[in-house]
């Protein structure tokens, strides 16, 4: 966490990321257009911009440690490396749940134009730190397994776009006409955006919670054992 | 004994980097590893610290064997690391209050650890800077610091004195003396002037193995040319 707070780096993707959503919820989301009290067309987009800015949040987390040396400092100290790998998993999630907490002028917008389901909001604000929790476990665990912050991100990036665009039309409307229905439906499980989509709404599946839980264990794992593989040498 | 280590092997792909290494340290020693580049120093220090993991033998630190229980070995030793890794953009300050309580120290108990490791390596003039502005004698000072903030009693330290000025080198191995009083300290080092100022005994690395452990007068008495000239015979030069 104290790296993120005496680095600008964190600071800037944080603004990067509440000023993209401000403007992909009143651009591409036509916000006032749409007439609604609610923030559908904020949480539409965060899917897409998660996949992005979520592995650049997470992609310093090991690739610097390994390029510095800082690894050998960081997996010397009497400490598991589940909880290495837990410690820096929250520091990260922390600054996205910022980024995310700091769009709350959004919600008290609404509420002046007016008079929105605020649970169901509350509700999509949940879902979508989940979701970022889960974005932030590819970013981790591509960092682990890369030196290089950049490859790391555009590991993580690819990774998270493949968890995203299972759940496209295209994608599925492809894999139907291909491989059948079922397959299809098991495509779209797997897709963060057909998870989200319900939370968007305000409906909290209790699958979906489940979905990005699990995203989230099972990337950090990986991480877990990438880190642990270092120790091979 | 403080610090055992029996039959240790390590192996990168085809490349033996320590092979069947043995010995120990106790109390009041001060154990020089000697040995040319490659010579699977740092390879040895970084199994005993608990980073790599040996393919074969075992580390005992105060009779816990590092590969079985890392967590509570790795707690007793004070490791500074090759190359003196730190993290840059923090001050010295910060990075030794992190590793006080990452190593344990009681968050509200952390000054008084931090300034008397920070008063031990000399770093009080600079522990409100960012490391990434110190000079590399101060950097390596706040490594140093680093591997004392939690008084461990024994200390792995892999080139100490590297980067520093004659002055700074000398005020460190007068440290390295005191803390030896009551603790087991390994240094590696190329420096065969250092083994001859501050160890109690130097152990010889030639191409992963133990090739000569005495004292470093005994080891001087059998070659004419004294340490050097035992450098010379036991050892190969550089292995790839």
């Amino acid at each position: 966490m104290l790296a993120y707070a005496t680095t600008p780096t964190a600071y800037v993707f944080v603004a990067v990321l509440v000023a993209a959503l401000g403007m992909f919820t009143f651009q591409a989301g036509r916000f006032f257009e749409l007439g609604r009290a609610d923030l559908s067309a904020f949480f539409a987009f965060h899917p897409w911009l998660f996949m992005i800015f979520m592995p650049a949040i997470a992609m310093r987390l090991w690739a610097e440690e390994a390029r510095s040396g800082a690894l050998e400092t960081l997996l010397t100290l009497p400490m598991p490396t589940w909880a290495l790998v837990a410690g820096k998993f929250l520091a990260a999630w922390a600054v996205a749940a910022l980024a995310l907490a700091l769009t709350f002028p959004l919600w008290i917008t609404v509420n002046i134009l007016g008079h929105p389901d605020n649970a169901a909001i509350a509700a999509g604000y949940f879902v979508s730190l989940l979701m970022a929790g889960g974005y932030l476990a590819i970013g981790s665990a591509m960092s682990a397994v890369s030196a290089s912050q950049v490859v790391a991100l555009v590991l993580a990036v690819a990774v998270a776009f493949v968890f995203t665009a299972a759940g496209t039309p295209l994608v599925l409307n492809f894999v139907n006409g291909w491989a059948g229905a079922q397959t299809a439906s098991m495509i779209a499980d797997l897709s963060a955006l057909n998870h989200f989509e319900g939370a968007a709404r305000g409906v909290v599946e209790i699958r979906s919670l489940f979905y990005f839980l699990t995203l989230i264990a099972m990337f950090l794992s990986f991480t877990a054992l990438a880190v642990e593989a270092r120790r091979e040498g | 004994m403080i610090l055992q280590v029996e039959g240790l092997r390590k192996r990168f792909g085809r490349r033996i980097a320590v092979d069947a290494i043995s010995f120990d340290v106790d109390a009041g020693e001060v154990v020089g590893l000697l040995g040319p580049n490659g010579a699977g120093k740092t390879t040895t220090m970084r199994m005993i610290a608990g980073y790599f993991e040996p393919d074969e033998g075992s580390v005992k630190v105060f009779g816990i064997d590092v590969a079985r229980d890392r967590v509570r070995a790795a707690a007793r030793i004070g490791y500074l690391p090759e190359g003196n890794p730190l993290y840059e953009e923090m001050t010295p300050l910060a990075f030794l209050r992190f590793v006080a309580e990452a190593r344990g120290v009681e968050p509200k108990n952390v000054r008084g650890p931090v300034m008397r490791a920070a008063q031990a390596a000399n770093i009080g003039a600079a522990l409100t800077k960012p490391i990434d502005t110190l000079s590399k004698g101060f950097r390596r000072r706040v490594g140093l610091a680093a591997a004392l903030v939690h008084d461990p009693m024994l200390l792995v330290l892999d080139e100490p004195t590297d980067g520093l000025d004659p002055n700074q080198r000398q005020a460190v191995r007068v440290l390295i003396g005191e803390l030896a009083r009551e603790r087991a300290i390994l240094i590696s080092t190329h420096s065969l002037e250092e083994v001859s100022a501050i160890c109690t005994r130097a152990i010889l690395i030639d191409r992963g193995r133990v090739v000569a452990d005495d004292t470093p007068e005994a080891l001087a008495n059998r070659y004419p040319d004294g340490l050097e000239g035992a450098f010379r015979a036991l050892t190969k030069g550089e292995a790839a």
